[in-house]
């Protein structure tokens, strides 16, 4: 598209003034519809016009003027060509594989959660923050990566600015990860609880995914598409079976659990899942998550455009102020930590520059792949805002409060939520319930239940109609817990790598993954980690997302800060720091971000934003001898703030560690500035 | 682009979504630099990238 486009002929201008007046056209009608509904077709269009001449115009700027790419250079996959690793790979293939990296339940849950402050906040981050922040990032670090044989973050940051910053990048990926999982655990838990129809197709996944892999190993090796029909059929037969199960009188109680029940079940999975060999669960179990996230993403894309629904939630609710029950804190800065991906995410640094670098065929694939593929990911966010905003608002408040806030019964539920301005009644909260084939829709929090009740209201318009609506619930349920297991399986594995080579910097035996005992130990320390976290999630007063959400956006944020930096240390010492605004200003945004959140909620004075004035909250009831719920006794009082402090100091942790980034940072654009030549650390050319 | 070339050009993308590159063009780059060694077969091919995919770097997102 790009390329067709670069000629600038009088075909391809009409072309862009199209574009660009569809898209000032559908944001002057997002902008000028007040107090009445809009249909998300209006949305969607605006963000694609957005993504597209976001890349036209910024994308190719960056890639041509600020970096320079130079086509004729010979890549690391052309001259390190093994057939394995160092692939020349097809653009249009390795755009695929690209997004289907980065693309997870981030930037699904992240608006939905952002939905309690109406579309148009988080719409509008998501569309501004990919253009100048998101695919800013994974671009340059794309770049930064294919010119350096396709060398990881953590070993660019070594080499680039030293030993030290290095093993702090790595402590705070490192904590990063296990907050991650920790959160991606408590979606799946929030979404299974008291669900027998979803916890039945869940636990199936795990045989069913155990017959592909012995197939997929004895019998036919290597056919991946015959492995993935035969898992495809297995889930949709456990979808089925799911729905007779929750009817059944015998069965349903058997696959109804506690939260609690689930986490340490979890965890327990977490801990043998990670241990086992690959090819048994998690390779075929990442096939059917890979193929089915792609195939649901572009389904509801189609469903979007083919119901066109109404936007039910307002543009701009009240809880722009900060009281919201879904997350507490103002808009600024907690919207920008809210959601992270879809407008900017950290992470996307670590797969930028994992395998993708080493399949790049020459370096004029590097815009289309790094910001092409983040702007796509903003899609998805936009999609998810939209079947977040498709619900009834009382709908989705009733989805997202924790207990404390709305009570256990639908009569309480529809009676808090009604207070809030979105009116209901019980009787119309539990017909969603039934709807969707649960006992109750109340309190389900952590985003996944509510993107499912969206999309399950969209796609039942396409196929079905509303008795299938059940059904494509479940589906949705599923396609999200089956990505974000594979990524704690995946996600604790890679922990343990990090774990290992930490402790190898103390003590080099530490290092060698083929001592079983150092593995289990690195094992367990993974997974008690985010085991920890999600067990204080689950128990958490309210509700655990609240608390944990923001700690993992966070650190995505000053995940990326760190990246950003290191991309303008970089601009620097290509001495192209007349360009170096490019990356300063998006990294000025995230770290005014994330340091106010970061302050905010350890120290902020009300108890629902602040861990410090939580605990003490806690403390002075417990001081009284007295007991204050939902925590059950004193010991349990003494864990609330036990908790509290570990947060904070969690919060400190990463404060200090993108200051002690940002300082190193400066040291090395400093001595970059004084150097005459270009001191960038680029692989040669000459290297064969 | 001929229909055949769009469907190959699918599933190798498919392939690679979950870290499995084309095994023709190993097989290719193979031939080209190494005629006298002996290549992976398709089975150990798909062993050695399954191990890697889940190796030591973190190769997917949240």
């Amino acid at each position: 598209m790009a390329t067709r486009a670069e000629g600038g002929s009088g075909l391809s201008w009409l072309l862009w003034a199209i574009v660009a007046a569809l898209g000032a056209i559908a944001l002057g009608v997002i902008a000028l519809s007040r107090g009445e509904t809009i249909n998300a077709l209006w949305l969607v269009v605006a963000a694609i016009c957005v993504h597209l001449i976001g890349y036209r115009v910024y994308g190719l700027f960056i890639a041509r003027r600020v970096l320079r790419i130079d086509p004729a250079r010979p890549t690391p996959a052309v001259r390190r060509n093994d057939g394995l690793d160092f692939v020349p790979t097809n653009r249009i293939v390795l755009f695929g594989h690209h997004f289907a990296a980065i693309a997870g339940a981030g930037p699904l849950v992240g608006p939905v959660l952002a939905a309690q402050m109406g579309y148009l906040p988080g719409t509008l981050w998501i569309l501004a923050g990919v253009v100048f922040a998101g695919a800013v990032q994974d671009l340059i670090v794309l770049f930064v990566s294919t010119r350096r044989d396709g060398r990881s973050l953590g070993e660019i940051i070594r080499s680039e600015m030293g030993d030290v910053p290095g093993v702090i990048a790595m402590v705070g990926i490192l904590a990063i990860m296990i907050i991650l999982l920790a959160v991606l655990a408590l979606i799946i838990v929030k979404a299974l609880a008291d669900s027998p129809w979803g916890t039945f197709t869940v636990f199936a996944t795990m045989p069913v995914a155990i017959v592909m892999g012995l197939y997929g190993r004895y019998l036919r090796p290597g056919r991946v598409a015959e492995v993935s029909a035969i898992g495809f059929a297995g889930l949709l037969a456990a979808i089925l079976v799911g729905g007779e199960v929750a009817a059944s009188p015998i069965w349903a109680p058997a696959f109804t659990f506690s939260g609690e029940a689930l986490a340490l079940m979890l965890i327990g999975y977490g801990f043998v899942a990670s241990v086992l060999p690959v090819w048994l669960l998690l390779a075929p179990r990442d096939y059917l998550s890979t193929f089915l996230k792609i195939g649901t993403i572009l389904g509801l894309a189609i469903g979007i455009f083919i119901v066109r629904p109404e936007l039910q939630m307002p543009a701009v609710t009240r809880f722009v102020d900060g009281s919201g029950p879904v997350f507490a804190g103002n808009l600024f800065p907690f919207l920008f930590i809210t959601i992270a991906c879809g407008a900017v995410s950290g992470f996307h640094s670590l797969v930028a520059s994992g395998t993708t670098p080493k399949m790049i065929e020459s370096e004029a694939h590097i815009p289309l792949i790094g910001y092409g593929a983040m702007l796509m990911e903003s899609f998805v966010a936009v999609m998810a805002m939209v079947a977040a905003s498709v619900l009834d608002p009382a709908v989705y408040f009733a989805l997202n409060s924790p207990v404390a806030l709305i009570g256990a019964n639908a009569a309480d539920a529809a009676a808090a939520v009604s207070s809030w301005g979105f009116a209901i009644t019980p009787a119309a909260l539990d017909e969603v319930a039934r709807q969707v084939g649960e006992t109750s829709i109340l309190s389900r929090t952590g985003g996944a239940p509510t993107l499912a009740v969206g999309m399950a209201q969209i796609l039942s318009d396409v196929i079905g109609g509303p008795g299938m609506m059940a059904f494509w619930y479940h589906f949705a349920i599923l396609f999200e817990a089956l990505f974000i297991l594979t990524t704690v399986d995946a996600g604790t594995r890679v922990a343990r790598f990090m774990i290992q080579d930490l402790a190898g910097t103390v003590s080099p035996r530490m290092r060698d993954t083929s001592n079983w005992t150092g593995n289990l130990a690195a094992t367990a320390l993974a997974v008690g980690g985010w085991g920890w976290f999600l067990y204080q999630g689950v128990t958490d007063p309210l509700g655990g997302i609240n608390t944990l959400w923001p700690l993992f956006g966070i650190a995505n944020q000053m995940l990326a800060a760190i990246a950003l930096t290191l991309c303008t240390i970089v601009l620097f010492k290509m001495k192209r720091e007349r360009f170096a605004w490019v990356t300063m200003v998006p990294l000025a945004w995230l770290l005014v971000c994330t340091l106010t959140a970061g302050w905010q909620k350890i120290f902020h004075a009300d108890p629902r934003i602040g861990f410090l004035a939580h605990a003490s909250r806690y403390s002075d009831v417990l001081g009284r001898g007295e007991v204050l719920a939902p925590a059950k006794g004193q010991g349990q009082m003494r864990q609330v703030i036990f908790n509290d402090y570990v947060n904070a100091a969690l919060c400190a942790l990463f404060i200090a560690v993108v200051l002690a980034m940002l300082v190193y940072g400066l040291r090395a654009i400093a001595a970059a500035r004084r150097s005459q030549t270009p001191t960038a650390m680029e692989t040669a050319d000459a290297v064969a | 682009m001929p229909w055949r070339d769009v469907m190959k050009r699918t599933a190798q993308t498919a392939r690679l979504m979950v870290g499995l590159p084309d095994y023709e063009a190993y097989l290719a780059h193979r031939r080209v630099a190494h005629p006298d060694e002996p290549a992976l077969s398709r089975v150990e091919f798909h062993r050695d990238r399954t191990a890697r995919r889940f190796g030591d770097s973190a190769s997917r997102c949240c």
